[in-house]
């Protein structure tokens, strides 16, 4: 099973067969929702729509480096990267300033099934960038040992499908390594890679979102980076591999960090707060586009919150307090997915600011399935109608 | 083996013509169409019998014989004293000095003592849980003989031996038991999960085998510090039906990573017998699927551990390579404070086991024929080793993230107004922080 999945997936990267990036449509941008300004219809497709032409895109050098959270690297030159390439930059810096940092996973000899660390192993060495039998468990237990004797382990789970093997590691020993010692050891040098999120036609297993699973975890750090720029910057995590080959910006050729655990307002508004994070904020920002078109005047906050655990509470009452009402959108499932953490703190925290019930757009409490995909993920119709309603509340 | 096997093979390869059997099925498919003849199988076959698959092992050859492997040689067990503490072959003696051999016997007089004492507190109600080492303490002090204090280690939960001979002391094992506020541990995990930084333990946990893989990968970062070190995982018989014995073992192969597992095999995972564990023969003959240097050996013969643990550690740091030992003993003591192995097995199975091969007894036979020990000496070490919490919410993260501080908030606001539901006389003065 497992050697058929990687190899399903190089076959794509590799033949002239429509890659992720150009299935998604690189191409023909007038396929996208953003073009129906022009008057055609959306249309309700199963993949992500209008990354290219997306606001939250820096297209331009002075748009990216005047990002106050880019103040840093502020006369860095930029050069257009998309996600992968941006992940794999991000990799190679770590590799070059940190003597004990390692990279080891499935494939990740060769440049790995989505390419994000192609060249590294010739540029470093194979004894830092390394292949490893297929056994998740086993990947990030080794990441754990590494990590526990000081050095910068950073692991790479194929998909986040195939993290569960590896989930008695993560959440009763990464999660817990430093508390349950007194902190005689630590295991923060760890980083665990993982490309999450829909890609169109993964079906069960090749789509997943788990951030969820993860979140109830104390002692796990999650971020959603959506974004090269973000990608770059936080350098980790659940990456959404639809974005890997479609979502291409300008990035700082210097080496920046950006915060974990802040959130992003990425559009402001005063009616109402719209959240979300990954491959899930472009869906949300043509929903967003359609809906302020349908209802002259409606002005809709978006906020990317980037950083699962721990989340940013702060900047996501502060937009509710203003707007009086919320939105959350995520691809996982909807009964016990993140929103519904992010819903019960903000219904504690904001109640008397709050104009309409809190709601969740989310995937289907189903498994995620192939053939149904346009059905099942919480794409820009399920969003749009849900702002309306909530607004006509 | 299998390794004698194959080398058989490859001998006979060369007079395979010689078979009776019709060419058809002596030459493979491939090779049909060059050997028309008998007399060309020969030579054409011997070249044409090394199997060229991507993932064959070097040497491996067809064969037309069909046969199922089922029968293999046991892997026999080493030792260096018998039962009564006499050395079999004098060359196999490590010839320890008096003095190594003192520190070895009073840790595992010291172990036994405070497995007694320990044992007894649980049973009146002053520590939560606790679990002995009876009957393994000879694969602990082999092994902590053997090493450097450079060598890390990770165990299980049942290896205090280990911990004690290295330096972890006994007050430092009843701090961590009872949680007080000189553990280590800030008193958060059950008794018996010890660990220090300062002396190479990882702090021990309760999921069973997760050491392994860590193990490995503490071991390729020890390789690529270029140290002269290894890592050493303990864990018993059951944990090793865990899918992280496999991922270890494969991955410190694949990786050449300088480790030793270190299986204790005592007979019994809580009350599963080891014919429930597995049916191939012990954990030992798992090394050679892994291509890993293995050994077997008798866990009750201190000497017979210390030497293989010895030669296994030069392999490792030498070859950079990964070493598999098996260690047979005998689980003397209930599984641990909440079990009563009587349930499950005989009592004079354990009776039999502490009167006839106790480690510690056989050891010090060996000590009483070298003139080095004597029961007065016994009594008066006994005697001598027998008289011998408030961080909740810390290192959950580096730093406090927001939730967690207002949940330590909570928590004291709550103590606050009800210090009778909060007793915290047990704890140190110390606020919560």
């Amino acid at each position: 099973m497992f050697v058929f999945r990687a190899s399903t997936f190089l076959s794509r990267s590799r033949s002239s067969v429509p890659s992720f990036g150009s299935r998604i449509g690189l191409q023909n941008p007038q396929r996208y929702f953003a073009s129906s300004a022009e008057g055609s219809p959306p249309p309700a497709e199963g993949f992500m729509q209008g990354v290219a032409t997306s606001k939250f895109i820096k297209q331009t050098k002075e748009q990216c480096l005047s990002h106050p959270e880019l103040a840093a690297v502020r006369n860095s030159e930029t050069v257009k990267m998309n996600y992968f390439t941006a992940v794999n930059d991000a990799l190679a810096t770590a590799l070059a300033t940190d003597e004990k940092a390692v990279i080891f996973g499935e494939d990740v000899g060769f440049g790995g099934v989505f390419r994000c660390t192609i060249g590294l192993a010739e540029k470093f060495g194979k004894d830092r960038v390394f292949n490893m039998p297929l056994t998740e468990q086993g990947i990030i237990g080794f990441g754990i040992g590494m990590a526990a004797v000081g050095h910068t382990p950073i692991a790479e789970i194929q998909f986040a499908d195939y993290v569960f093997p590896a989930f008695d590691q993560i959440v009763n020993e990464a999660a817990k390594y430093r508390y349950r010692s007194g902190n005689e050891f630590n295991v923060g040098g760890l980083t665990i890679r993982m490309p999450c999120n829909a890609v169109g036609h993964g079906a069960l297993y090749h789509s997943q979102s788990p951030e969820a699973y993860f979140a109830h975890t104390p002692g796990l750090k999650i971020v959603y980076p959506r974004s090269p720029i973000q990608a770059k910057g936080f350098c980790l995590r659940l990456f959404p591999k639809i974005l890997y080959r479609s979502a291409v910006e300008q990035v700082p050729v210097d080496d920046f960090v950006l915060p974990l655990g802040k959130a992003e307002v990425v559009k402001e508004g005063k009616d109402l707060t719209v959240v979300g994070w990954g491959a899930q904020l472009y869906v949300l920002e043509n929903a967003v586009n359609e809906a302020e078109k349908r209802m002259p005047g409606l002005s809709v906050e978006i906020i990317d919150l980037r950083s699962i655990l721990p989340w940013d509470r702060e900047t996501v009452e502060k937009s509710v307090n203003k707007t009086g009402r919320l939105l959350i959108a995520h691809e996982a499932p909807h009964t016990g997915g993140f929103g519904g953490e992010i819903a019960a703190t903000i219904q504690e925290r904001c109640f008397l600011k709050l104009e309409a019930p809190i709601s969740r757009v989310c995937g289907w409490d189903t498994p995620f399935p192939l053939v149904f995909e346009k059905f099942y993920i919480p794409g820009m119709i399920r969003c749009m109608d849900e702002i309306e309603k909530i607004m006509k509340y | 083996m299998m390794l004698a096997r194959l080398t058989t093979l490859v001998r006979t390869a060369p007079r395979v013509s010689q078979l009776p059997l019709p060419i058809s099925a002596r030459v493979p498919l491939l090779a049909r169409s060059k050997a028309t003849k008998a007399s060309d199988s020969a030579a054409t076959s011997l070249q044409d019998r090394h199997v060229s698959f991507p993932g064959a092992t070097f040497g491996s050859v067809f064969t037309e014989k069909m046969e199922f492997i089922s029968d293999y040689p046991t892997i026999p067990t080493y030792r260096v004293l018998d039962i009564e503490g006499k050395v079999i072959v004098e060359g196999q003696d490590p010839k320890l000095s008096k003095e190594e051999c003192m520190k070895i016997y009073r840790t595992m007089i010291s172990l036994n003592q405070m497995d007694m004492i320990m044992y007894e507190a649980q049973r009146q109600g002053r520590i939560s849980f606790y679990m002995t080492n009876y009957g393994e303490e000879g694969t602990h002090l082999g092994t902590a003989a053997a090493l450097t204090s450079d060598d890390v280690i990770f165990g299980q939960y049942r290896e205090a031996g280990a911990l004690l001979y290295r330096g972890f002391s006994v007050q430092q094992c009843m701090h961590q038991c009872y949680g007080n506020e000189n553990d280590l541990g800030k008193g958060r995990q059950m008794p018996v999960h010890y660990g220090s930084k300062a002396l190479n333990i990882q702090t021990i946990s309760s999921p069973l085998g997760t050491q392994l893989p860590q193990a490995a990968g503490s071991a390729y970062a020890l390789k690529r510090e270029g140290k002269d070190a290894c890592v050493v995982c303990f864990f018993g018989e059951g944990a090793a039906s865990e899918g992280d014995f496999h991922a270890a073992l494969n991955m410190a192969a694949t990786t050449e990573s300088p480790v030793i597992f270190f299986c204790r095999n005592n007979g019994y995972a809580i009350s599963t017998p080891a014919r429930e564990q597995y049916r191939g023969d012990g954990i030992a003959s798992r090394g050679h699927g892994y291509g890993m240097h293995t050994i077997r050996v008798d866990g009750n013969d201190v000497l017979a551990v210390y030497n293989v643990v010895k030669e296994a550690r030069r392999i490792a740091v030498e070859e950079q390579k990964p070493v598999l030992i098996e260690a047979l003993t005998y689980r003397v003591g209930h599984h641990s404070t909440s079990d009563d192995s009587s349930a499950y097995r005989p009592k004079k199975e354990v009776a039999d086991w502490m009167k006839q091969d106790a480690p510690i007894n056989r050891f010090r036979k060996y000590l009483e024929a070298k003139k080095w020990w004597s029961e007065d000496q016994e009594q008066a070490l006994r005697k001598e080793v027998q008289t011998a919490v408030s961080h909740l919410f810390t290192d959950v993260y580096d730093e406090l993230p927001w939730n967690l501080q207002e949940q330590k908030a909570k928590l004291d606001a709550l103590m606050a107004k009800y210090p009778e539901q909060y007793d915290t006389t047990g704890h140190a003065k110390t606020k919560l922080s």
